[in-house]
């Protein structure tokens, strides 16, 4: 197999007295599409926010296309390929949709945009996501669910090779999470990575290759969807004894 | 080495003072979030409004002080509403909320300095102007009555903090408003309730401020680095650590002003919050 | 260049040459008292809102960044007898630095504690001004009125055409961050700290280069003070009046954009000089304090969220 795109090694991290993660190992290759779940509190929100740059781990290691970037700050991440969406989005409020994306594709993006062409790219992307008609619609008055489309639109604009989708489809009708899905497959398409936190259990199934699954800040199983269906500790997880 | 130890003691009890004073800002902005830059303004305002009673009824600035606290709860309450009105519902609270307390502020000061001029004032009572004497430490009375009282006041609001269901309720507000919901209390009611009552501190504050010394509309603006500092230093959410900061900067302010000269005590409240946020914001204490 | 960059050079210019047409003409001199108290508020409101508007973060200090511009002329003049622009650039420099101190040491914390650092910081720095004796202390210090005034009439006169261009200036570099990339980033800070920072924008580049930027504008509106008053104290340097009117002309006239404190400043201030003339001065004090709390009640986006 050729070599992971994200390798995260030994990564711990504490709050205070609280370990949130232990000893978490993961490696996530070129275009792969990762499921990550566990109950709620077992972690997984803040080995996203530690692999986006939002926190810094305490111990370990995470390197992106070869490159340490344990200690990069969040928008040095960005720019160098790692984009995420929030589980409760958070647009540009004094923003139309389009100008929602100019800012991740006049910044994260900036290496790989060519300055003339940002507005253009940005309406491609709403193209993409279906926002398109709403592009030139202030951002805060949006509905639930194209707030998540504009969340993962913002995550796209980034033209990242990793992207961590956070919850983006809790609390969605069952349409509306096939909408999200086919979203997020459209850009798994384009060579995107994708590292999918979710609870909505079919949602997991559908879209990953290889799932893992964190309890109590640690990694308590890792494989392919239908073994983790199977696997007793995963059970034991979520079912308690 | 008496000049020391009179600068001790002297800055405890005004220390102890210091902590009646920020005690309603610890709820405020220690425990709601909520940046009430105007807090040392309503203490003059219960300042001048004890020096008015006082001049015109003869009664004593402490009884005025106790007898003004459901007034300004009740002009807290209200205060409370507007703001709740107007930012925190719609989520504005950052930018627009502190400049209506800014804006608080300055109205306050404007309109005593329109009606009352720039003197100072100050109250009358039997006891202002006695001493009494430990050995080679001498305190006066205007400064020992308002830290007794100012001592009561602190222990009493942190004992209501963490004994009843209503104070206790207040510190979880902050936390968890869902839970709060859930177990049938109203968020925004509760959080009216704690700024009525952090702005009925103030009346009491006020009171015991001119006790302390005269009084002029502008005297607020140090304690603003006062409070701010004092509440920071101690750590946000905790009215313990806010007395330790309180007394600590009671303190070193007596010892500056003492050694250095009284024209740099201000610089000391100011510095001590520059360097806390410098260097250590969540304070001594403090939840994060 | 764009149309709309056209239009607006054009307008600046004939702003700027009505300014010199109206110093050939007005021979009374108050308007031009008047006219240079509006020009410093403006500028200070254009400063303020960048850091303020633009960026989300408020700052209660603009009286410190203004006063120090102010004290750092007389330091200036009093020590080499520098003439008038290089006391500006030297207010600049010197604020501009401050802006950027300040924001280093408190701009990586929540925006709360940024605006309680910044009051802190004015007081702190009026404290050492009110103890240092060189500058006059607390008993503040006389200035003679320069005899130079170059071609015009009289010095108010030459004070006047050099804050309409130092305001223009600042409204056209108000103008140009407002819709720029920078502008842009600096929009996300606000709206969005958190998701700016994932979408790629540098926060605390951004929000360094706007704090100084800021500071440096405020010392520029500060500078030319001390030979415009004759008298400057450390109470009415760093007067309170002057940090809540750069935080009310912003809001009121609109903090997300570029126009909203130009037209802020020229109204409220406008209404402040008649106010001060047929009434008293103290009064304006209070009305623009209540002004504040109305508009941000009421009218959050201020007069141009009004319009739009």
């Amino acid at each position: 197999m050729s070599e992971p795109i994200l390798r995260v090694t030994g990564l711990s991290k504490r709050f205070g007295g609280f370990v949130a993660l232990e000893g978490i190992d993961l490696e996530v290759h070129a275009g792969e599409r990762l499921g990550l779940i566990g109950p709620n509190g077992s972690g997984k929100t803040t080995l996203i926010n530690c692999i986006s740059g939002a926190l810094y781990n305490d111990t370990g290691r995470i390197v992106f296309e070869g490159r340490d970037v344990t200690r990069l700050t969040a928008h040095r991440r960005a720019r160098l390929g790692v984009a995420r969406s929030f589980q409760i989005p958070k647009p540009f409020r004094s923003m139309t949709v389009l100008e929602n994306l100019r800012v991740p594709l006049e910044y994260a993006a900036r290496d790989r945009t060519e300055h003339r062409r940002v507005g253009d790219e940005a309406r491609e992307v709403l193209e993409l996501i279906g926002l398109k008609e709403r592009a030139n619609e202030g951002s805060a008055g949006l509905t639930q669910v194209d707030m998540r489309k504009l969340e993962l639109a913002r995550a796209l604009a980034a033209k990242p090779r990793l992207l961590v989708s956070d919850e983006a489809m809790a609390g969605l009708s069952s349409a509306e999470v096939d909408d999200i899905l086919e979203i997020l497959f459209a850009l798994n398409r384009r060579g995107v990575a994708v590292i999918m936190i979710e609870h909505i259990m079919r949602a997991v199934m559908r879209f990953s290759e290889r799932v893992v699954v964190l309890d109590a800040g640690r990694k308590i199983a890792q494989g392919t969807p239908e073994e983790i269906l199977h696997n007793a500790d995963v059970e034991r997880a979520y079912l308690g004894e | 080495m008496d000049l020391f130890s009179n600068a001790i003691v002297a800055g405890i009890l005004l220390g102890a003072f210091y902590a009646a004073v920020a005690v309603g800002l610890a709820i405020t902005f220690g425990q709601l979030d909520i940046v009430n830059i105007a807090h040392p303004a309503f203490v003059i305002a219960g300042s001048y409004c004890t020096w008015i009673i006082n001049t015109r009824l003869g009664l004593d600035p402490v009884l005025i002080g106790v007898l003004l606290t459901p007034i300004f709860f009740v002009v807290g309450a209200g205060i409370y509403r507007i703001y709740y009105a107007a930012f925190e519902r719609t989520g504005q609270e950052s930018l627009s909320g502190l400049a209506f307390f800014f804006g608080m502020m300055f109205i306050i000061e404007v309109v005593l300095i329109l009606v009352y001029g720039v003197d100072y004032r100050l109250v009358s009572a039997g006891y202002i102007g006695g001493t009494i004497e430990f050995g080679y430490v001498g305190i006066p009375f205007r400064m020992l009555v308002p830290c007794v009282v100012a001592a009561a006041v602190t222990v009493g609001v942190w004992l209501y903090l963490s004994r009843t269901f209503t104070g206790r309720a207040i510190l979880a507000v902050a936390q968890d408003r869902l839970a709060l919901q859930l177990m049938g209390a109203d968020p925004v009611r509760i959080k009216q309730f704690a700024f009525g009552l952090a702005i009925a501190t103030t009346a009491i504050a006020g009171s015991l401020l001119i006790i302390i010394g005269p009084v002029e509309p502008s005297v607020g603006r140090v304690y603003i680095g006062r409070a701010f500092a004092i509440v920071v230093l101690g750590g946000m959410g905790s009215i313990p650590g806010m007395i330790v900061a309180a007394l600590i900067l009671g303190v070193v302010e007596t010892l500056v002003g003492t050694f250095m000269g009284p024209s740099w005590a201000p610089a000391v409240a100011f510095g001590v919050l520059l360097l806390t946020l410098a260097i250590r914001p969540t304070g001594l204490f403090g939840r994060q | 260049m764009k149309r709309a960059d056209i239009v607006f050079s054009a307008i600046l210019a004939a702003v700027f040459l009505s300014g010199l047409g109206l110093t050939e003409v007005m021979k009374n001199e108050y308007y031009f008292n008047a006219m240079y108290v509006v020009l410093q508020a403006t500028i200070m409101a254009v400063a303020w809102n960048i850091l303020g508007g633009f960026t989300g973060y408020v700052n209660f200090g603009s009286a410190g960044f203004f006063a120090i511009g102010a004290y750092t002329s007389i330091v200036l003049d009093k020590a080499f007898g520098l003439p008038l622009p290089f006391l500006i650039l030297g207010g600049a420099t010197v604020c501009g630095a401050l802006g950027l101190g300040v924001g280093y040491l408190t701009l990586r914390l929540k925006g709360v504690y940024f605006a309680i650092a910044t009051l802190a910081m004015a007081i702190v720095f009026e404290t050492f001004i009110n103890n240092w004796s060189y500058v006059g202390g607390a008993r503040g210090v006389y200035l003679l009125t320069p005899e130079k005034h170059l071609w015009f009439d009289s010095y108010i006169q030459m004070l006047f055409v050099l804050m309409l261009a130092l305001a223009l200036a600042c409204i056209a570099v108000s103008r140009f961050l407002n819709s720029s990339r920078l502008g842009r980033g600096l929009a996300a800070i606000r709206d969005d700290e958190v998701a700016a920072e994932c979408a790629g924008v540098p926060t605390l580049r951004l929000k360094l280069i706007s704090a100084t930027v800021m500071g440096a504008m405020m010392g520029i509106a500060g500078a030319p003070y001390p030979f415009f008053v004759t008298f400057v104290d450390p109470l009415s340097a760093f007067s309170l009046f002057v940090a809540v009117n750069s935080i009310a002309m912003p809001m009121i006239g609109g903090t997300a954009h570029w126009l909203g404190p130009v037209i802020g400043a020229l109204l409220v201030g406008t209404a402040q000089e008649i106010i001060t003339v047929n009434v008293s001065s103290e009064l304006n004090v209070l009305l623009v304090g209540i002004m504040l709390v109305v508009f941000i009640t009421l009218a959050p986006q201020g007069i141009v969220g009004l319009a739009q």
